[in-house]
């Protein structure tokens, strides 16, 4: 296994606390040491001058579409997409064909990463048979095979017994409970955020409180439970405050947001383009500088991208028929960056927020880069700037609101294991 | 001075709309003639592109486009490819290849005009686009307030029902809001969308009585039958009973009054017998006006050279 040294860069390491600039020696699969001026012996080097250097990325949300939607995405070009991106972990969601609820479906999942992915795949199990919100899964096969958390994701359990049940279960296994938090009846149909932009267009609105009542209610379940609930892709005001209360009584609950809803509004969808049609919807401005806050002071603890890619045939249906969703490994890094160069989070915090925390939510390695940890590394220049085309990105689908924008800051090269897997300047490695 | 398209009136200036206005007057002397037609579009060919069903806005579309000399063509995607597995650029490239002039939309989903309008040579004409817009029955509308009052600047036009998922009552907010009128909405809670007031610039009622008072104008909207029992009111006996138009509710409205429907109406639900058929109400002018409407929008936007002019009226008054 090879050498690397990473010279020079700004290491910005959460888990130790660490925002200064010196040398990262990667030996044999793991951080080997750190410190200025080490001596380089028989390595490649990297001049990582002017770049950041993080402990490597872990995505909490996403959808790989392996088995069953290959024409969307497959584990293979989901793994690539996501080194683009500097993730160097992703967690796949259960809803692909069939339904990942079978520990067959899981080591599936697993055994085909570790043969087509550049990057770690860590299977999220339905919660409960089919997706179908009634019989939960076998949650300790599930587990023992490699699942790393529970979710039933766009399916929300709507049956609040069932999601009683589901959280006091899962407590056998200790792995969270990811919940997507929208209440069905409220939905109602709506596709873009209930409000003035509904209001203008007439499309049918999906108001905020869809998302507020049941985040409330499961925060109740997993206070009354003592279980581990994550809230996934936190779009509202009211969904914030609600956590932040919750965490302070000391229920057990992390939570996740997504780029599109810290930098998008619902003004993205005046022109009708479905590539802006996503669950939960691009909200207003409060609710968006709400969720920043919410990042910023930890009540939100992870950045996750929800990539969910759709072929073009199905983003070219009209507004309702189109199935709502956007691609995020490769722009996430840019887009977030913005919170740095707004001074609104230093950086060491957002890459405690895309690194070290979703580790630490699914308790996987990664997320440090103490002497001794494995050697998953994200290079970062947070200054290049670059034009995104999703025709020439590694995702199979091009549903992002950002095709056509020019982006600053990209991931220059990430490192799994200690490998390179990922250079911007030469794709990925193989 | 007017656009490539017409997809809502949103997007027009008070001087288009009056354009349009003016241009239907003219267009309006020819629906009088014992030879109803003037050879203005000959030799172009209109396509009415309607995903979903009408018969009345279609029919309107067709004889002005006759009236016109085109060639009007009714293209209705049927049933299956009608549904989920065909795509609107699909659709927009096939009508592309046939060479049209204009296309006329209607779809059940907001933004489809726009959307195939983007990717169209010809100009597209909405024709009513989910509850987003319905810009010729507003415009309509406008033509025929302006023929009764003689005005629309300083009046009080209210319109009465289901406005969150009105097309008609989006257009005619814009339109007469643009014109000078002031516009009023009233509807039981439900029925109304989230912040109309500052999002749309009108005031909103859930008293009849109080959103009547000083109208020179009262619009009634059609309730759409799946909406007729059950998840926005709890009944047709309570809505007519509350929203329903009679003369003894009418007469909270100014003396000179007129009454307006979109059709087709509900009677008894949106509007009484007596109310819908005599004087004030104007529903038939309205009907007729929107021949003379829909003549002068493909006049002005099917009638171009291909260098953008409009051609000359080549024998229309």
């Amino acid at each position: 296994m090879s050498r690397w040294i990473l010279r020079g860069g700004r290491l910005l390491d959460p888990a130790t606390e660490t925002d200064e600039v010196c040398d990262l020696l990667i030996d044999e699969g793991r951080v080997a040491a750190r410190g200025r001026d080490l001596e380089a012996g028989d390595t490649r080097e990297i001049d990582a001058a002017g770049r950041w250097v993080c402990p490597g990325f872990v995505d909490l949300h996403t959808h790989l579409r392996e088995p069953g939607q290959e024409y969307k995405e497959d584990i293979a070009t989901g793994g690539r997409a996501a080194a683009a991106g500097g993730f160097t972990a992703v967690a796949c969601m259960a809803n692909t064909q069939p339904v990942n609820d079978d520990p067959a479906t899981t080591d599936f999942i697993i055994d085909r990463a570790e043969h087509d992915s550049p990057v770690r795949v860590y299977p999220v199990a339905a919660a409960t048979r089919g997706l179908e919100g009634k019989v939960m899964t076998e949650m300790s096969a599930l587990v023992a095979a490699g699942a790393v958390a529970f979710s039933d994701d766009g399916k929300t359990i709507m049956d609040t017994g069932v999601m009683r049940r589901v959280l006091e279960y899962s407590r056998l296994v200790n792995v969270p409970v990811i919940t997507h938090a929208e209440d069905r009846t409220l939905v109602s149909g709506g596709v873009v955020n209930e409000g003035e932009v509904s209001t203008r267009l007439g499309l049918p609105g999906n108001p905020a409180l869809a998302e507020e009542v049941l985040i409330v209610r499961d925060l109740a379940l997993a206070e009354f439970t003592g279980a581990h609930l994550h809230v996934a892709h936190v779009s509202t005001r009211g969904g914030v405050t609600a956590i932040r209360a919750a965490k302070e009584r000391g229920v057990h609950v992390t939570a996740e947001v997504a780029p599109h809803h810290l930098a998008l509004t619902d003004l993205e969808v005046l022109e009708f383009d479905t590539n802006a049609k996503v669950a939960p919807p691009l909200r207003s401005a409060a609710d968006r500088d709400a969720c920043r806050a919410a990042l910023c002071d930890g009540t939100i603890d992870a950045i996750a991208t929800d990539h969910a890619p759709h072929a073009l045939h199905e983003k070219e249906l009209d507004f309702r028929e189109a199935p709502p969703g956007m691609i995020g490994f490769e722009t996430a890094v840019a887009v977030v960056l913005d919170l740095v160069r707004c001074g609104e989070i230093a950086p060491l915090e957002l890459v405690r927020r895309l690194s070290t925390q979703p580790a630490r939510i699914l308790a996987r390695p990664g997320g440090s880069l103490e002497v001794g940890a494995v050697a998953d590394v994200t290079l970062v220049d947070p200054e290049r700037s670059w034009l995104y085309d999703p025709a020439k990105g590694y995702s199979k689908s091009q549903n992002s609101p950002w095709a056509g924008c020019t982006l600053t800051g990209r991931p220059t090269h990430t490192f799994v294991d200690g490998r390179l897997v990922y250079d911007v300047e030469r794709g990925i490695l193989t | 001075m007017i656009g490539r398209d017409l997809l809502g009136i949103e997007d027009l200036e008070r001087e288009e709309i009056e354009r349009i206005l003016e241009t239907a007057e003219h267009m309006r002397e020819v629906g009088r003639r014992d030879v109803k037609k003037v050879p203005t579009l000959r030799g172009r060919t209109v396509i009415n592109l309607f995903f979903e069903a009408s018969t009345r806005t279609r029919a309107s579309f067709e004889i002005a486009g006759k009236r016109l000399s085109a060639d009007v063509v009714n293209f209705s995607p049927s049933g299956s490819s009608l549904k989920k597995s065909e795509s609107i650029f699909d659709t927009a490239k096939t009508l592309d290849a046939m060479d049209a002039d204009a296309v006329v939309v209607r779809h059940g989903v907001a933004g489809v005009p726009k959307r195939i309008a983007d990717l169209l040579e010809a100009p597209v004409i909405n024709a009513g686009d989910g509850a987003h817009e319905h810009p010729t029955q507003a415009l309509l509308d406008c033509f025929t307030v302006l023929q009764r009052k003689g005005r629309i600047d300083g009046l009080t036009v209210t319109i009465v029902g289901d406005i969150l998922h009105s097309r008609v009552a989006r257009s005619n907010v814009h339109a007469f809001r643009k014109l000078g009128a002031e516009v009023r909405v009233a509807a039981p809670p439900t029925m109304l969308p989230t912040r109309v007031e500052e999002t749309l610039g009108v005031k909103a009622f859930t008293s009849l009585r109080e959103a009547l008072d000083g109208a020179d104008v009262v619009m009634a909207l059609r309730i759409q039958s799946e909406r007729l029992e059950g998840a926005f009111f709890p009944s047709v006996r309570e809505y007519s009973a509350t929203f329903g138009i009679d003369r003894a509710k009418l007469s909270y409205a100014k003396e000179d009054a007129i009454v307006m429907h979109p059709g087709p109406i509900n009677r008894g639900v949106e509007l009484s017998h007596d109310v819908a058929d005599h004087r004030p109400s104007v529903i038939l002018d309205q009907v007729r006006n929107g021949v003379a409407l829909r003549m002068a929008v493909l006049y002005l936007f099917a009638g171009r050279d291909p260098h953008g002019s409009v051609a000359g009226p080549g024998g229309s008054a």
